[in-house]
């Protein structure tokens, strides 16, 4: 596994250089991995990168790059959309030279037009927003705010917010709420790899099996 | 028909705190859940009420949610058995 940088482009024009995990062999089965979004991608950071193990074992190559504003990048996400994670895939898709895409959760939401795609679990955008605004609810009724999701919708529409620790700026959260799933996939329920997903976990967990049982299906559907 | 909320509750409290399986049937009323258990952080506990809704086809609206309810297993499936009689 080699990290590296590539060059992504920036919303106003000009490129900016983040950061990718890599199993680059110059194989002819070229995989990009777009991971799951938010505090989603922490929890099966280990899992996807555990899969492109196997994938690489398999005669597979792989690249799982950073979107733009999160992990190591040095963008500043407050002022990034949607569209711009969207572009930054397919940037990354064209310079792997990607045959394949696979998405996990909600990075199916940003899956690059043109490339056979393959969707593990996909996640709906209003419910990740949902689920954030909630999260931010409980954590102010602990701290004896009172803070209500309709509330905190609007003040997000208005001036931008900050959701689990990343700051979104209001067109980011506008667009964010409406992006649906935009090309055609095959859809991997969670029910065919089996147990229950690691992204509901509290704390970042790990399986094997589940890892095992996710790269076999990218297996055939890239055979 | 017979009532399973408290087994999908413990199936869903299995999955969230990453149990094994039957560790949650050694959970009773009294089991400490919200500040007792460090791993159920707001996102955590964001996370097994959104599960709640889609497994017991439920909403919870926020003014719902209270400290007591969250606090013990027994609150809590209290609180699933009335939600899913109303459902």
């Amino acid at each position: 596994m080699i990290p590296l940088t590539w060059s992504c482009p920036l919303p106003g024009g000009g490129l900016a250089q983040e950061y990718a995990l890599t199993f680059d062999h110059g194989r002819a089965r070229r995989l990009l991995v777009i991971p799951a979004l938010f505090d989603e991608a922490n929890r099966l950071r280990r899992f996807t990168v555990e899969v492109m193990r196997r994938l690489d074992q398999a005669g597979i190559d792989t690249l799982l790059p950073d979107l733009p504003g999160t992990n190591e990048s040095l963008q500043p996400l407050h002022l990034l959309e949607p569209q711009d994670w969207a572009d930054a895939m397919a940037a990354a898709a064209r310079l792997f030279e990607a045959t394949h895409v696979l998405a996990i959760r909600g990075g199916c939401l940003l899956t690059p037009p043109g490339v056979p795609a393959l969707h593990y679990a996909p996640a709906k955008a209003p419910a990740i927003l949902r689920q954030m605004l909630r999260a931010r609810t409980l954590a102010a009724r602990e701290a004896g705010r009172e803070e209500t999701r309709e509330g905190l919708m609007t003040l997000a529409l208005a001036e931008g917010i900050e959701l689990a620790g990343y700051r979104l700026g209001a067109e980011f959260v506008r667009q964010f709420e409406a992006l649906t799933v935009a090309n055609k996939a095959i859809e991997i329920a969670q029910d065919t790899i089996g147990g229950s997903g690691l992204w509901l976990r509290a704390e970042p967990g790990d399986s094997a099996v589940q890892a095992d049982a996710l790269a076999a299906v990218v297996m055939v559907a890239l055979a | 028909m017979s009532d399973d909320t408290d087994l999908l509750l413990r199936r869903i409290l299995t999955d969230v705190l990453g149990l094994k399986q039957n560790q949650a049937s050694d959970f009773t009323e009294d089991t400490g859940l919200f500040g007792h258990l460090p791993e159920l952080d707001s996102m955590a506990v964001a996370g097994l009420l959104t599960e709640l809704e889609d497994r017991l086809d439920i909403v919870i609206d926020d003014d719902e949610i209270d400290g007591e309810m969250l606090e013990t297993y027994g609150g809590l499936l209290a609180f699933a058995k009335a939600k899913r009689k109303t459902a």
